[in-house]
């Protein structure tokens, strides 16, 4: 069969702000998709030449090495603080830092809550796959009730280890927040929403209406000790009734942006 | 310009704003916060970024992303509060980015106390945070050489692309002085090539620490101390007191040192040839005088408001060859100028000793005056 005469339609083509390399990321790990979102959008937006980005500690420590955009690498949670120390000097760029839930939820707590009671303009995106990925799978302030960690072995005991925190739920009561919000990327449908949940987030710090931060809903197959598969539906079934998607704070300003 | 009656504190920031510091991020501790408020007001005036953090976590690595932008950045805190910033002043010595650090000295260890003290030697001179790098240290004695070495650690933190700390004690941050602070400069326009700023269509910057491949971390640490070699030979300052004809030396830094100073000046109107040497940078540390006099002087006393800090600096250089003692006060005690006079008629009445160590004869007799 000769091919060559089917019409062809680019249906996805690698963001130029996106590095051509391959990640060190494991098979199925959502952190890719994530990256493809933030880099499509900010080249849709213009804004690569003009963006700094803000690392984190975690799988995600490396991520400078995948955009084409001026990094910098914070310490284990201090990225928002990073960024407010850039944002403030440099307050025409767009600053966001890239941060996973062990680095932003658990040792970051502070630093995330007082970016965002300050109103701080820097965009977050936040992984959340309830689970430390770098270290190995140990149990990370967002693991489920009951879930398996390489530190929680029998499943955590929320009377023994505590309950698991809803970042976005929290962030959402500060006033200093402008924009919060929770998807998911397990499936097309949701990855298509977190885009424009990011696209949105960045165009809140563009128009100086406060911070911005969407959590995404991420899988650790590898963790997990799951199918690439098997995990996406267990972001379905067990995250999404402890973490359900929607729109936490969404401030009157930031509802008049149409994306 | 006249001389004002002014604080340290206000003076340091007064000092750090006209000498271009564009962003101040902090957090408060006594005996600092003056430093912190007077920025508060100031800063927001000339449309610079002043933050107070939401802890000295949140200051340094506020300050770490905005030194990654090259602009002139700084903070300030107090013993507990420098503690907490060590891991950042890691991460920014790694990163080779400029900053200027403030510490205000006060009783410790733990919550201690507010009162002046100079038991941060050891965390700023010698490190605290992890791996190896080393911080210029500046330990002025006087509102006045607190002000001069202010504009001093910004250009020696952007020569060098190192951390410039000021090292006060609590009683330099609190005094009020006559002291003239220089006119206000302009910005720094010039923005290096290694800064942050978005690509804006050139190649990318990346500002980071980490670096995984040991070898190519070992080059890094190598350039480190290089440099650091580089302002051991470079940026030595000290001040010299009746160092001449002297036969005894004390050798003090900050608060101490200008107490000693009274005590020297007693000493010698009873006639005792002594003299009183001051490192103003006790990191690089003024090796080379030292190692001069001890071929000069017949013994060295050596005076901090610490355990003796300072004093195994001093050991390391005069190595045995002449006798050292020891006093000091510890916990925020300030010692009386005649405390020092006491000890330095010790030294000269003698006997005079190189066994041992100084501090144990030091404790034993602290033992009797604390009970």
């Amino acid at each position: 069969m000769v091919v060559t005469d089917v019409p062809t339609k680019l249906v996805y083509d690698r963001p130029a702000a996106l590095d051509p390399r391959v990640t060190h990321y494991c098979p199925g790990c959502t952190h890719g998709v994530a990256h493809r979102l933030v880099a499509e959008v900010l080249q849709e937006m213009g804004e690569v030449e003009n963006t700094i980005g803000v690392a984190s500690v975690g799988c995600s420590v490396f991520a400078y090495n995948y955009f084409d955009i001026d990094f910098v690498e914070a310490a284990h949670g201090r990225a928002p603080a990073m960024a407010t120390g850039i944002k403030r000097v440099l307050p025409e760029r767009t600053v966001f830092t890239y941060q996973g839930d062990g680095d932003l939820a658990s040792i970051g707590m502070g630093e995330v809550v007082g970016a965002a009671s300050r109103g701080e303009n820097i965009t977050i995106m936040f992984i959340n796959n309830a689970t430390y990925g770098m270290t190995g799978g140990q149990m990370a302030p967002t693991t489920l009730p009951g879930q398996v960690t390489s530190s929680s072995p029998t499943g955590r005991d929320v009377d023994r280890q505590g309950h698991p925190i809803q970042t976005s739920e929290l962030l959402a009561t500060l006033e200093g927040s402008a924009y919060i919000v929770r998807r998911s990327l397990h499936n097309a449908r949701e990855i298509r929403r977190a885009k424009k949940a990011i696209r949105t987030a960045f165009e809140v710090q563009k128009q100086g209406l406060g911070f911005s931060l969407v959590e995404m809903l991420s899988n650790c197959p590898t963790n997990w000790g799951m199918t690439a598969v098997e995990s996406r539906d267990w972001i379905e079934e067990r995250m999404l009734t402890y973490y359900p998607l929607g729109d936490y704070k969404v401030s009157p300003a930031v509802a008049e942006i149409k994306v | 310009m006249a001389k004002e009656l002014i604080k340290g504190n206000t003076a340091v920031a007064e000092a750090a704003l006209r000498a271009g510091l564009e962003a101040y991020f902090g957090y408060p501790i006594t005996p600092q916060s003056e430093l912190l408020e007077h920025l508060s007001a100031r800063m927001p005036e000339l449309g610079r970024p002043f933050v107070q953090a939401e802890s000295e976590l949140g200051a340094i690595n506020m300050v770490y992303g905005a030194a990654c932008t090259g602009k002139r950045v700084m903070t300030s805190s107090s013993s507990p509060g420098v503690s907490l910033m060590m891991e950042g002043l890691s991460y920014i010595a790694g990163t080779e980015v400029p900053m200027v650090l403030v510490d205000v000295v006060r009783g410790g260890p733990g919550l201690g106390n507010i009162a002046p003290a100079q038991g941060d030697y050891n965390q700023i001179v010698h490190g605290g945070g992890h791996g190896d790098y080393r911080m210029i240290v500046l330990a002025p004695a006087s509102v006045q050489e607190a002000v001069d070495l202010t504009a001093l650690a910004f250009d020696l933190a952007d020569k060098y692309r190192a951390i410039a700390c000021i090292m006060l004690d609590g009683s330099i941050g609190q005094m009020m002085e006559p002291a003239e602070i220089p006119p206000m400069q302009p910005l720094k326009t010039e923005i290096p090539d290694w800064a942050v700023r978005g690509t804006q269509g050139g190649e990318k910057r990346l500002l980071t620490s980490i670096n995984l491949d040991p070898p190519a971390q070992e080059v890094m640490n190598h350039r480190l101390m290089t440099r650091w070699q580089e302002i051991e030979a470079n940026e030595v300052r000290y001040k010299g007191y009746y160092l001449d004809d002297a036969d005894y030396v004390v050798v003090g830094f900050g608060t101490a040192g200008r107490i000693s100073l009274s005590a020297v000046r007693a000493a010698r109107e009873k006639g005792i040839k002594i003299g009183l040497l001051r490192p103003i940078t006790v990191a690089p540390f003024p090796n080379e005088i030292l190692d001069e006099l001890t071929q000069s002087v017949k013994a060295f006393l050596v005076v901090e408001m610490n355990s003796g800090q300072m004093l195994e600096d001093v050991r390391l250089v005069v190595r045995g060859r002449k006798p050292v003692e020891f006093f000091g006060r510890m916990g925020g005690v300030v010692p009386f100028p005649d405390e020092v006079l006491t000890e330095i008629n010790r030294l000269v009445d003698g006997p005079l000793t190189t066994d041992g160590h100084p501090r144990n004869r030091w404790l034993a007799r602290l033992a009797e005056t604390i009970g």
